[in-house]
């Protein structure tokens, strides 16, 4: 830590700079002790705290040996040389990527230094201090996290008590997106668990204002928005940073242990549409039987007033000759015959199945 | 040797640096606070909590400080959360309810909360003993439908002022005391709660069912009267009339099938021509 602080404190030079004016400073022998000072193996004769004078001098002999020494002793001076240049693009690369950072479109980066917040910035290209200076938290502002508020069918997270002391089965989720990246990263521990926490305890609040019928129907939408808004506002006293765009109640029904007796309130209301069906059905037969009774009888008795007796008559003689054609006669002169009524053959005719008495009728 | 004396010196250079560059600078996020101990006692506070300073104005970032002689605590600066367990509340009305409360709390003075309870945990220990009693004394003063209604964010309004007291000795501000369930507790209560619904329906159903049919009922006693209506309009304009038509109708239906016998009586108006007499 201390080392990379102190090249970038010096900032254009390389690190053999940086390295050694720290080195310097502090007195001790340490000079070339960055990441790529591991080469001068060699000893130093004049090493200790000796001036600076002396210093360039020891700099410059070190880096001489450095190039004399790293290929193992072997005598081509010439084939060092690369050390130096690849040391300080490495170290330009990894400037390079540690001292910018992109955004995203959807992001917003949270920049601190040593902890501390410095700025939030937008979507783009940015530089910063290098890495263990400055670091940078992306927060997705624009992308909308939805928080799942059940505990699966019928667990008690989903049982909530109404205002008329009913029991509610109800599932419901949560949109929310975060609406200033350094509150929401700074003031609350658990901001997740906080917004799930915040849901359950706005939820069984407007839940307990309301009736279960209410709940469970027509003002679901309504509850929905006023959790929403409830939620908004608990957040807000937290300074959470975090914009609740909506509550969705995804289920609410009476409990599964009760759901028979509701099902069957559909039903009877179901049951009693069909019986006032029914009813009426049977009010429009009877209204039409009647009708058309009338009207044949009108009809008839306009003929029968324009000759009564005859009509009459005739009307009498035609009923007659239809009814008796098809049962049996017997015409008996009252008074003069002691009447012998054989019921009992009567009856077995009667009892016979249907072609039996039609036969008596033929034979006579 | 002196190939391996001399880095081996660097090497411890450049560790004491390390060492005592560490021991001398620390860095204090924005969410925390810094307690600056010398040789344990407290010193100074670093980044405390302050309502009114934003983000960028505080006191975070990369502190000094006397190496090896002092040492830092860090407390939270942040909201912290408070969940207590559930816990069993007997209503005035003497029915049970289990309640499920959460609180949210901040660390304002991280002095006398480290010299108090020292760590985090033990405050929230403490303070979740402190509200436990608190909500089961206030609760279980109320009637059970009070639990249930609006009221309740006064009566939590009250638990939390009445806390925050007791919180403030240990450097804690409650923030909110929020009931997050508030339940009947399962078995006996749960099931006459059910049993108590379940018949609020039968009944209902039972209600719904009546007056269908009575519904039913008056279009049947309507349509009866709006025939008889009809008939009667019809048919009185000749009641005599009428009675011979329709007695001529009955005789038809009644012996449709020719399963009768009928005895007759040569006196019979049907049998008047029978015998050839001319009686006119």
């Amino acid at each position: 830590m201390p080392a990379q602080f102190n090249n970038d404190s010096s900032d254009g030079g390389g690190p053999w700079g940086g390295g050694n004016s720290n080195g310097g400073g502090s007195g001790g022998g340490g000079g070339p002790k960055s990441p790529w000072g591991e080469g001068p193996r060699r000893p130093t004769p004049n090493r200790g705290p000796t001036g600076r004078a002396d210093f360039d001098d020891f700099l410059r002999k070190s880096q001489d040996r450095l190039r004399g020494s790293l290929p193992g002793g072997g005598g081509g001076g010439t084939m060092n040389i690369p050390w130096l240049p690849i040391a300080i693009a490495i170290f330009g690369i990894w400037l390079f990527f540690t001292a910018t950072y992109r955004v995203q479109a959807q992001d917003r980066a949270v920049v601190m230094r040593f902890g501390k917040f410095i700025e939030t910035t937008g979507p783009g290209f940015h530089f910063k201090l290098p890495a263990p200076i400055d670091t940078v938290v992306m927060k997705k502002v624009e992308q909308i996290n939805s928080v799942d508020i059940s505990g699966g069918e019928g667990a008690s997270e989903n049982l909530m008590l109404t205002g008329d002391q009913n029991i509610i089965d109800i599932a419901y989720a949560v949109r929310w997106k975060i609406k200033n990246p350094e509150l929401f990263m700074f003031e609350l521990a658990e901001p997740e668990a906080t917004i799930h926490e915040v849901a359950e305890a706005a939820m069984r609040a407007e839940i307990g204002r309301a009736t279960l019928n209410d709940a469970i129907g027509p003002q679901r939408a309504q509850i929905a928005e006023q959790v929403r808004q409830r939620m908004q506002e608990i957040l807000d006293t937290y300074r959470a940073g975090i914009d609740v765009r909506g509550v969705d109640i995804k289920q609410a029904d009476p409990p599964p242990a009760v759901k028979d007796a509701f099902n069957d309130v559909s039903a009877a209301q179901q049951d009693a549409v069909q019986v006032i069906n029914q009813s009426k059905g049977y009010a429009q037969q009877l209204l039409a039987v009647a009708q058309g009774s009338a009207a044949q009888f009108d009809a008839v008795y306009a003929q029968y007033k324009l000759a009564p007796e005859v009509t009459r008559k005739r009307m009498y003689l035609e009923t007659m000759e239809s009814v008796l054609s098809k049962v049996d006669k017997t015409v008996i002169e009252p008074g003069n015959v002691q009447t012998y009524l054989p019921l009992a053959e009567v009856q077995r005719r009667r009892a016979l199945p249907s072609p039996a008495p039609a036969t008596p009728v033929q034979a006579k | 040797m002196a190939l391996t004396r001399n880095p081996i010196a660097w090497l411890i250079g450049v560790f004491a640096i390390l060492v005592l560059a560490s021991a001398t600078f620390y860095s204090v996020p924005e969410t925390k606070q810094a307690i600056v101990l010398r040789l344990g006692k407290p010193q100074r506070i670093v980044n405390a909590y302050d309502a009114k300073a934003k983000f960028g104005d505080t006191d975070a970032g990369l502190v000094v400080k006397v190496p090896f002689l002092e040492n830092v605590v860090y407390i939270d600066k942040r909201v912290l959360d408070l969940d207590m367990p559930q816990q069993t509340v007997l209503s005035t009305d003497q029915r049970l309810l289990v309640v499920d409360a959460f609180a949210r709390f901040r660390i304002i003075d991280p002095q006398r909360m480290y010299q108090t309870v020292g760590t985090e945990e033990n405050v929230k220990e403490a303070l979740a003993r402190i509200l436990a009693s608190r909500l089961r004394n206030e609760l279980g003063r109320q009637p059970f439908a009070a639990l249930l209604s609006p009221e309740r964010s006064t009566l939590m309004d009250d638990i939390q002022q009445s806390v925050n007291r007791q919180a403030a000795q240990y450097g804690v501000a409650i923030l909110d005391v929020r009931i997050k369930r508030a339940d009947l507790p399962t078995g006996a209560p749960l099931d006459s709660a059910y049993a108590r619904m379940k018949s609020a329906r039968a009944q209902q159903a039972l209600t719904i069912r009546a007056e269908g049919n009575k519904q039913a009922q008056l279009v049947r006693a309507e349509a009866d009267a709006n025939a008889a209506h009809i008939y009667a309009d019809a048919f009185g304009r000749d009641p005599q009339f009428y009675a011979f038509y329709r007695a001529m109708q009955a005789y038809r239906e009644t012996f449709k099938d020719g399963t009768s016998t009928v005895i007759l009586s040569p006196n019979n108006e049907f049998l008047h021509e029978f015998e050839g007499r001319s009686n006119k």
